[in-house]
């Protein structure tokens, strides 16, 4: 008899859980990656109008390692990765936690194609060689290679609009939202690739086209589950989209940040690199087939 | 006022002027693009159904509705029947009215009722109730690895998950809140 029993009953859940990060540990180990830590609370975040840091002190909770991270790429660190809890104020729904664990890992002198081919790497291992794993209904085939889909081939197939008449930021999300996240492939993971360059303020321009960057989503399930890009690395350029977001930002009412200057300094040292953010939550959510983010964490932020 | 981070199922707010209710919620957001709050909202007046996203920054007037205490009484043909019991006038409010609240009645039950004139358009629930589990599997003995479930149904045809040594006959605590299973009633 457990006088908790909606804390009880995710047992299960939670050792299927433990076991995920051990062998994703595991799995970056064998790739010859260094696990790091780095400051969960820092002056500032990278300035992104979507994403909302919490305030702890005079300084904020990151929202994402990334900074301090690439950082230390710049300072020659070659292959490193991180596990840990980030947070975004007012975030949570049935795939969302205000407070979550974030997978990152980066690598130098290579770029996003090197980061889809880890992903496929990684959940081959995690899977354990299985051809097919079952969430929520979807049969999902992990057959390799994933298949790529630009965000041009994806709204000339999903939506009513071109993606070039689109140039607003809050117009594209909005329509990834509504016309292409919903029409996705259910039964095989796909990569989303070559986002415009409204979207993605970290990340590289495309040598053959600048008006996109080479960014990437994987979706496994229409399910949103890892971001990666290959790095910008132009300090004067990082600088002005830095201060494009915080335009957005404060037009939209939000009280002015400062920009990340260690960040910006160490910029220019970081040559060739990519790097990605994969939410562990929902990796857990396929890997225990559950329908929500709730089920598969220790509390949720009701019940803490 | 209420802003987007408030919304969620259940939630009474004024839109176009009317009353509604959120009766199913959803919120989603590209990890670099804007939150979309997706709502399913019902006009308590008219009962109307439709669907409605708000974006961040939006911000929302509650519905501030007279309450008054009755008791329930029965169902019937018309709906559910609830009495004052000072004055021992009677209301009835539809199934579509009282929506799923309706597997949280007891019989004499005491619950508020949300009134819009002399009108009755929805009803305010106790947070937890009782309810007499009428159909779960038996319990295998042996059975008690922390965090086992199984499906259970109630006297009021609400089925949930409940855990492995709840039986069928047995008295559990229910959340209205959330329709979960809170805890089990020692008799």
């Amino acid at each position: 008899m457990h006088h908790n029993w909606q804390l009880a009953r995710r047992q299960p859940a939670i050792k299927k859980r433990a076991r995920i990060l051990h062998q994703i540990r595991a799995f970056f180990f064998n790739q010859g990656f260094l696990e790091v830590e780095t400051p969960h609370r820092i002056p500032v975040n990278a300035p992104e109008s979507a994403i909302e840091a919490v305030a702890s002190g005079d300084w904020f909770l990151h929202t994402s390692p990334e900074l301090c991270m690439k950082r230390l790429l710049a300072a020659g660190y070659d292959k490193i990765y991180q596990i840990c809890r980030c947070w975004r104020a007012h975030e949570r729904g049935a795939r969302h936690l205000p407070e979550y664990t974030m997978l990152e890992w980066y690598h130098r002198g290579c770029d996003y194609r090197q980061l889809m081919r880890d992903c496929e790497q990684l959940l081959r291992f995690l899977t354990e060689g299985r051809e097919k794993i079952h969430w929520q209904g979807h049969s999902l085939d992990l057959t390799l290679p994933w298949p790529r889909l630009t965000m041009t081939e994806a709204f000339d197939r999903y939506s009513s609009i071109p993606l070039k008449k689109i140039s607003c930021p809050d117009h594209l999300s909005e329509r990834i939202s509504t016309d292409i996240e919903p029409n996705l492939p259910k039964n095989k993971p796909v990569f989303l690739v070559d986002y415009p360059s409204l979207q993605g303020s970290l990340a590289r321009p495309k040598a053959d086209d600048p008006a996109f960057v080479e960014r990437f989503e994987l979706y496994l399930g229409g399910m949103e589950l890892a971001n990666g890009f290959s790095e910008l690395t132009d300090p004067q350029e990082q600088h002005r989209r830095f201060q494009h977001e915080e335009a957005l930002r404060r037009a939209a009412g939000k009280a002015p940040l400062p920009l990340p200057e260690p960040f910006l300094k160490d910029l220019e040292h970081l040559g060739c690199a990519a790097g990605i953010a994969l939410g562990i939550d929902r990796l857990v959510m396929i890997l225990c087939d559950a329908s929500t983010i709730d089920d598969i964490v220790c509390f949720t932020p009701e019940q803490t | 006022m209420y802003n987007c981070s408030d919304l969620k199922k259940g939630l009474k707010l004024m839109v176009d002027g009317d009353p509604h209710v959120i009766v199913q919620y959803d919120f989603t957001k590209p990890g670099k693009g804007q939150a979309l709050y997706k709502c399913k909202l019902r006009n308590m007046i008219t009962g109307a159904l439709f669907d409605r996203t708000y974006r961040s920054g939006e911000s929302f007037e509650p519905a501030h509705l007279e309450e008054r205490s009755m008791q329930y009484l029965y169902q019937d043909d018309t709906g559910y029947v609830f009495m004052d019991k000072k004055s021992f006038e009677q209301i009835t409010l539809t199934e579509d009215t009282i929506g799923d609240d309706k597997y949280f009645l007891i019989d004499n039950m005491d619950v508020e009722i949300l009134m819009f004139g002399e009108r009755g358009i929805g009803i305010s629930l106790p947070n937890f109730v009782n309810l007499r589990v009428t159909k779960a599997d038996p319990w295998v003995k042996g059975d008690t690895a922390a965090g086992n479930s199984k499906p259970a149904t109630v006297e009021t045809g609400y089925t949930l998950q409940v855990p492995s040594f709840v039986e069928e006959g047995g008295l559990i605590q229910i959340d209205t809140r959330t329709g979960e299973y809170a805890t089990r009633v020692k008799e």
